[in-house]
């Protein structure tokens, strides 16, 4: 038993290897590499920028509504971490941003002037929020109506969401290239609209903006649980604990909706990317959804689970519709089969968050149940680190879903790399420096809540 | 006015709007960390402290809007500068993530760390140095196209003498752009011993400005005489530009209207720096690349310009706004409201 099993893990791995063909380290592999590093450290700090500023003006809400001290206490400790990982958001940011420029010099020139527009809008939305952030922060006690310093935590939700949203529709761009010819190798009838608002761009904005929000959510819950499991369950906490679920309920709901109508446009618009994720081999009516599993020497899939019918529901919204197999597409055009795990691994962390937070809402609700029972409160102190591995796992999924092509049919990826031979040691220049920040970035974030606790400055906020 | 004409006046202006804000930015930084040796931290870093942390991420955008904004209109500089500035592109945003996220830890996190001071003080001056390689490489003569690919010319670039007299001019005119600031904020504070001390530092720094403009001058005249010769067709917009250093100093050193002066040093850098701009044209990167061979098509090219105007109606109001809150505020630049 225990060895079958350590076989199955053996074979996940060499497949997962596998599956890349371990290309060697040319100056394209390379580029892939220190792209996919900068943009997976970037999103971790995007994302929970784009998610707590909707969480912190919601909470000074409450409070100001409320008359509530506790929730303008929230709001004020929330920012002040807010803070913190936002300078690394932009920092990586400002990194992501002259690499695409650095290292896919040829991918740039051709698409920049086709989606040029919406890199362009989206500095706007970054100007917007950091004028109001720069605000927000000094502001609190200047205004006697306190609505107005509520109001300026709305254009930095506005300003880091419409970031999102702009960014979003730039890989939505790669996913579905639309609004312009190619003819001759020049690129004529160019529409920017059209490039912008492409058949990718409603899922995949909508989906990125959802899962920012409840993946900040769940990561601001599971510090307030493991504080609530270290310190006791004061009414600050509660309030916060109850706060964070109910919005981590709220999107991790509209993010399963979302993620099932990507799932469509997959279908529609990528099937073979959609094909790779599911081991959907055969086009076949009526396509069983395949869980887990490892692929056998000839390429079978064995020790899976099978949810009979699900791959149509998800592909068409139809039990019995047909699901174009990967058979139909030539074998070098379609992805590594090693991302049908990270597809598992996003929606099964979807699907448990949204459990998990409506299990917490029913024991609130519920006269029997206690919210603060230990294993849930572990439970929810584990759902931020998830949510954050989800977030990893959807993005590889999407991006290596997309190989070989860095725009969809339309350019391979190794023809929009730099032909610098120095990408091997700047990988190491920004690995060193990711490492640096993330390692600083923690330990000062602990350090600002253990110098100063919540109730302290709880305290010191009545005597005021 | 053509539209690429257009487009490149939008982002020199930005670039103009961030080599002021980020000059005060990075200066002050320097004149933080020099402080702490000197033992005059306890002077100045108030005043320091004051002005900056609400707007370093909005001095980073200025930034950010600039090469997007240049990727935007001339998609062809990406591939020039991309494949060439690879490793000086890289070391410089190393320098620039360091500086941002440690003002960030150092402010809001682990106050009063040296370390975090030192590293916030040295990248202050080291990052001017290598963006204005940027503008050095421009000129011409430090990448050659060959085979399908650019080759960056390392050697030459470090054996130029013209390089290195951009590389002073960039450094001096930070510290200069930054203490004059700082002495019209001091002023406003009515912190009297913060503007003795940086008034004197704005004095300091101000002959070295003078002397490094000349020395590119007269380095430009051999590394491209081309441009040399255009430059000397707007010569008054030099002229212009020298008048308003001469006034600036004079006022700061007379201890009168620190305000204006700072105004006059910012028409000091505007006029060299649109002297130099519009010398420089048509070529964005001679020779390789110029306002028409370089320009996005004219559909995205439009797209763009429309974008950027219903951009600044944001922009303005919302700048204004934060300018009025922490510059013009007699209450906060005197910290009777800090926090
Ligand atoms: C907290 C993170 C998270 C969670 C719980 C989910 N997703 Fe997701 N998903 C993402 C985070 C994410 C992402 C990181 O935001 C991606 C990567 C690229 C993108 O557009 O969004 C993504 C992409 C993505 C795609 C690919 C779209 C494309 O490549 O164009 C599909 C089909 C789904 N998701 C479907 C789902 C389904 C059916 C879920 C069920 C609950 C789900 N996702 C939960
Ligand atoms: C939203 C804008 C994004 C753009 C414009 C973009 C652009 C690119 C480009 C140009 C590449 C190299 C070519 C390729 O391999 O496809 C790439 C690869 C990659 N990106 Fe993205 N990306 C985006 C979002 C993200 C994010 C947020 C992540 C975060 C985890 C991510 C993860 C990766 C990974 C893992 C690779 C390597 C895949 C591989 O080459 O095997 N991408 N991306
Ligand atoms: C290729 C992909 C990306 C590029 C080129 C990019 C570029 C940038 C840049 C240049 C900044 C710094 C802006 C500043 O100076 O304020 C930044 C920060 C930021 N990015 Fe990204 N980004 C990418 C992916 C993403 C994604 C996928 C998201 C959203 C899910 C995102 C959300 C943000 C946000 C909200 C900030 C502001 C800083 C913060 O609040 O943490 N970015 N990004």
């Amino acid at each position: 038993m225990i060895v079958q099993k350590v076989n199955v893990f053996i074979r996940i791995i060499e497949m997962t290897v596998g599956g890349v063909d371990m290309p060697e380290l040319d100056s394209v592999m390379l580029s892939r590499l220190l792209t996919a590093m900068t943009l997976g450290f970037h999103i971790i700090f995007a994302t929970l920028g784009v998610g707590v500023p909707l969480l912190i003006s919601g909470a000074e809400w409450i409070g100001i509504r409320r008359k509530d001290e506790h929730y303008r206490l929230l709001a004020r400790r929330w920012t002040r971490g807010f803070v913190v990982t936002v300078a690394v958001g932009v920092v990586t940011g400002t990194c992501i941003g002259l690499q695409l420029s650095l290292l896919w010099p040829s991918f740039m020139e051709v698409a920049g002037q086709v989606i040029g527009l919406p890199l362009f809008l989206e500095t706007f939305a970054f100007f917007f929020e950091a004028i109001f952030l720069g605000i927000y922060l000094y502001t609190w006690d200047r205004f006697k109506n306190p609505y107005y310093h509520w109001l300026i935590s709305v254009p930095v939700v506005i300003g880091s969401t419409a970031s999102a949203f702009f960014i979003s529709t730039v890989n939505a761009f790669m996913n579905a290239p639309t609004g312009f010819e190619l003819k001759n190798g020049e690129i004529v009838d160019i529409q920017p609209l059209v490039a912008m608002f492409n058949p990718a761009t409603p899922t995949k904005a909508s989906h990125v903006i959802s899962t920012a929000y409840m993946t900040a959510a769940f990561v601001l819950a599971a510090i307030t649980a493991f504080l609530i499991l270290r310190k006791g369950k004061s009414e600050y906490y509660k309030k916060a604990l109850h706060f964070t679920m109910l919005t981590g309920f709220v999107f991790a709901i509209a993010t399963a909706i979302i993620g099932d109508f990507s799932g469509k446009y997959l279908a529609e618009y990528q099937p073979e990317k959609l094909a790779a994720a599911e081991w959907h081999f055969e086009t076949e009516k009526g396509a069983d959804l395949i869980v887990g599993g490892v692929l056998n020497e000839d390429g079978e899939v064995e020790h899976e689970l099978r949810i009979p019918n699900a791959l149509s529901i998800l592909a068409h919204a139809d039990p019995n519709s047909e699901v174009i197999g990967l058979e139909e597409f030539p074998e070098d055009e379609t992805a590594p089969l090693f991302i049908h795990y990270l597809f598992d691994v996003m929606v099964g962390i979807g699907m448990f968050l949204v459990f998990l937070s409506g299990l917490y809402l029913l024991f609130v609700k519920w006269r029997k149940g206690n919210p603060y029972w230990r294993p849930l409160l572990w439970t929810i102190v584990a759902s931020g680190p998830l949510a954050i591995l989800a977030i990893e796992a959807g993005w590889i999924f999407s991006e290596v879903g997309r190989q070989p092509w860095v725009l969809w049919h339309m350019m391979k990826t190794s023809e929009g790399a730099t032909t610098s031979e120095h990408v091997g040691q700047m990988f190491i220049l920004f690995a060193a420096l990711y490492i640096l920040l993330g390692t600083i970035c923690t330990t000062v974030l602990l350090k600002m809540f253990r110098k100063n606790p919540a109730e302290t400055e709880f305290e010191q906020m009545k005597k005021r | 006015m053509e539209i690429q004409l257009l487009g490149i006046t939008v982002l020199w202006i930005f670039l103009y709007g961030y080599l002021i804000v980020a000059s005060i930015d990075f200066g002050a930084g320097f004149f933080a960390y020099y402080g702490r040796i000197t033992k005059k931290d306890h002077i100045i870093n108030n005043i320091i402290s004051r002005y900056l942390s609400p707007v370093w991420e909005v001095t980073n955008v200025f930034f950010v809007f600039f090469f997007v904004g240049l990727v935007g209109f001339f998609p062809s500089t990406a591939y020039y500068y991309g494949t060439a500035l690879l490793v000086p592109g890289s070391i410089g945003l190393v320098l620039l993530a360091i500086r941002g996220s440690f003002y960030a830890f150092g402010n809001y996190g682990a106050k009063d760390s040296n370390l975090y001071m030192f590293l916030y003080g040295a990248t202050g001056l080291l990052i001017p140095a290598s963006l204005s390689t940027a503008l050095t490489i421009s000129e011409g003569g430090f990448m050659v196209e060959e085979g399908g690919t650019v080759v960056f010319l390392v050697k030459e670039l470090f054996t130029s003498f013209y390089s290195w007299s951009v590389v002073f001019l960039a450094i001096v005119s930070v510290l200069y752009i930054s203490s004059m600031f700082l002495t019209f904020y001091a002023s406003k504070a009515k912190d009297l011993p913060a503007l003795e001390l940086l008034r004197k530092y704005a004095l300091f720094w101000s002959p070295p400005t003078i002397l490094a403009s000349f020395l590119v001058f007269m380095s430009l005249k051999n590394h491209n005489p081309e441009h040399f010769q255009n430059m000397l067709d707007y010569s008054y917009l030099f002229m212009l530009s020298l008048f308003c250093f001469l006034t600036a100093v004079w006022l700061v050193y007379r201890k009168v209207r620190y305000g204006t002066a700072f105004l006059f040093v910012m028409l000091q850098f505007f006029f060299a720096f649109f002297g130099y701009g519009v010398s420089h044209l048509p070529y964005i990167l001679y020779p390789y690349i110029t306002l028409d061979t370089g320009f996005t098509n004219e559909t995205m090219g439009i797209a763009l310009v429309i974008a950027f105007i219903a951009g600044l109606f944001l922009l303005i109001p919302s700048l204004y706004l934060i300018m009025k809150m922490f510059l013009f505020d007699a209450k906060y630049v005197q910290g009777d409201r800090v926090k």
